[in-house]
């Protein structure tokens, strides 16, 4: 597969939110133990939202469009930092993009490496904060960094990548959120958003590769 | 599973609104599609907007009124509101002359308003922000923007509504208001945790005879964890630490709130209030004012918070014009 119609991208997007809202109790319990607990609460909102949004748009002639309408119903809709955050993940690098029929390797990776500009932008956070930046940052490099065509192989790299990130998290101090009080007490929990962050590119990959 | 009178969890904060206005819907009203409550009798100047996550009533919610804010964007329990939410409250009581926020000091509160600012800018309305960051326990001086705000929201917001009433431009009301701001410190004690609703555990386990001092009004750790102390310890320990990070002194001036956090009485809070009252006299400090109260709570917490401002003649008028709302009056 080499690239997604706006048809596909559309379907792409329903599945990711699909799981992430499958995922609510695990995120919840993961960020019970060093957050608040409310992470999978509010991702299974912000999806839901987002799902009923893409449900009532037409597939269209824009891809773009499609990402910054989930981000942007996510934004606007869960409130809290992931609001903003994992709103801009979707919505960030497809703002004020030129429309295009069709997503391939170069413009994905792309659209996730804008993204992560804004969010690191907006939320302050650089890798190595404990944050979905560890998970997303080397998600982005590695679709950036990608030569070939094949865009289930792409994915597969990006979230392995994500993935690798979030269990680094593990060993890692935060500095954001109610865990940054913890004084260290957070050390061998994971981070619940860098979770979230390796279910939607793994969710990626699961999408394409079923094509 | 913590016990809480309420219905569904995701019905906590809509339930609780309707209950507010069934009782004072002659003076406030829902705005319009969104979580947000305003004042009904909007006033010709620049509006005060507050707002939050939910869950430290009567702070933010409750406190809108005369000579206080004019409206609040209320985000669910402990999450900040997303930034339509907001963006409609603001546009609500904002009548020509801008919009000024006042708002805890927090990643996800600072991300949703700045983005509600923004999209005000692109609608031609001018917004200044005042982020209170009063919680001394929460980081150290040098880092004084990375601090949580707490009870100090009860003063800024007294100021902030106080100058917006007086008629000063938003520019004015701005520098006024990041002075009160820039004067107020605080800090807390926790005797027991609090659960966000629906959640199998509390945020935090504190043992029978222990205390923390620094907890943050949304469980965020302390700085310190210690076996219960009398009264006149945690007071004298508190304010300690407030009058070393200040720099309030003997001849200074300051109005002082004993907060509870919700479940503690308000006998318990007269009994450090008194020690308090104590210690600013042996100290040679003017107290112009001791506030009392349960006014920016943590669910059901048990605990309290001592906050002093340090007052100039600017402050201290504004500090002592009336004011009305459900839960703050002077």
């Amino acid at each position: 597969m080499k690239e997604l119609n706006c048809r596909q991208v559309r379907e792409m997007l329903l599945y990711v939110a699909d799981q992430v809202i499958k995922s609510k109790d695990l995120l919840t319990e993961i960020d019970s133990q060093i957050g608040d607990g409310d992470h999978g609460i509010g991702m299974e909102r912000g999806m839901k939202k987002a799902r009923e949004k893409l449900l009532d748009m037409e597939a269209g002639t824009d891809a773009y469009s499609l990402f910054f309408e989930m981000g942007r119903t996510m934004l606007m809709s869960m409130g809290g930092a992931s609001g903003v955050i994992f709103g801009t993940m979707f919505s960030g690098g497809a703002k004020g993009k030129p429309a295009r029929e069709t997503l391939d390797c170069p413009h994905l990776a792309e659209l996730m490496r804008d993204s992560l500009t804004k969010i690191k932008e907006r939320g302050q956070a650089q890798p190595g904060d404990k944050t979905m930046v560890d998970a997303m940052q080397p998600a982005a490099e590695a679709m950036c960094s990608y030569e070939g065509s094949d865009l289930a192989e792409m994915l597969a790299l990006a979230a392995a990548a994500a993935k690798a990130g979030m269990e680094s998290t593990r060993d890692l101090q935060a500095k954001f959120g109610r865990a940054k009080s913890l004084m260290g007490r957070e050390l061998g929990h994971q981070d619940a958003g860098a979770t979230s962050a390796w279910i939607i590119f793994r969710s990626m990959e699961e999408y394409v590769k079923s094509l | 599973m913590p016990k809480k009178i309420m219905n569904r969890p995701e019905d906590f904060v809509h339930e609780a609104t309707a209950g507010f206005l069934a009782a004072h819907g002659d003076r406030y009203t829902q705005v319009e599609d969104v979580s947000g409550l305003r004042v009904i009798d909007v006033k010709e100047k620049t509006a005060v907007v507050v707002g939050g996550g939910s869950g430290h009533e009567p702070i933010f919610g409750y406190f809108i009124g005369e000579n206080l804010a004019d409206a609040a964007a209320a985000g669910n329990v402990f999450t900040s509101p997303d930034p339509g939410t907001i963006l409609k409250v603001a546009a609500s009581v904002e009548r020509g002359k801008g919009v000024l926020f006042v708002y805890g000091n927090y990643a996800g509160d600072n991300m949703n308003f700045d983005i509600a600012a923004e999209m005000l800018d692109e609608m031609g309305i001018e917004t200044k922000t005042v982020r209170v960051c009063d919680d001394v326990a929460s980081a150290p001086k040098e880092r004084y923007t990375d601090r949580r705000g707490i009870a100090g929201n009860v003063f800024v917001i007294k100021i902030a509504g106080a100058a917006t009433a007086s008629g000063l431009s938003l520019e004015e009301a701005y520098r006024v208001t990041a002075k009160a701001r820039d004067h107020v410190y605080s800090m807390g004690i926790a005797l027991s945790s609090s659960a966000i609703p629906g959640e199998k555990h509390p945020i935090f386990d504190l043992a029978d005879d222990e205390m923390e001092y620094g907890v943050g009004i949304h469980g965020e750790a302390g700085i310190r964890r210690t076996k219960l102390m009398p009264a006149d310890q945690i007071v004298e320990n508190l304010t300690d630490r407030i009058l070393e990070d200040s720099g309030i002194q003997s001849g200074d001036t300051v109005c002082s709130l004993v907060n509870g956090l919700g479940a503690t009485p308000l006998t318990e809070l007269y009994i450090m209030n008194r020690r308090l009252s104590q210690l600013l006299r042996e100290k040679g400090i003017h107290v112009h004012r001791m506030e009392v109260g349960t006014l920016i709570t943590s669910m059901e917490m048990a605990g309290a918070s001592i906050t002093l401002m340090k007052l100039d003649d600017e402050l201290q008028k504004y500090y002592d014009m009336p004011c009305n709302s459900p839960y703050y009056k002077k």
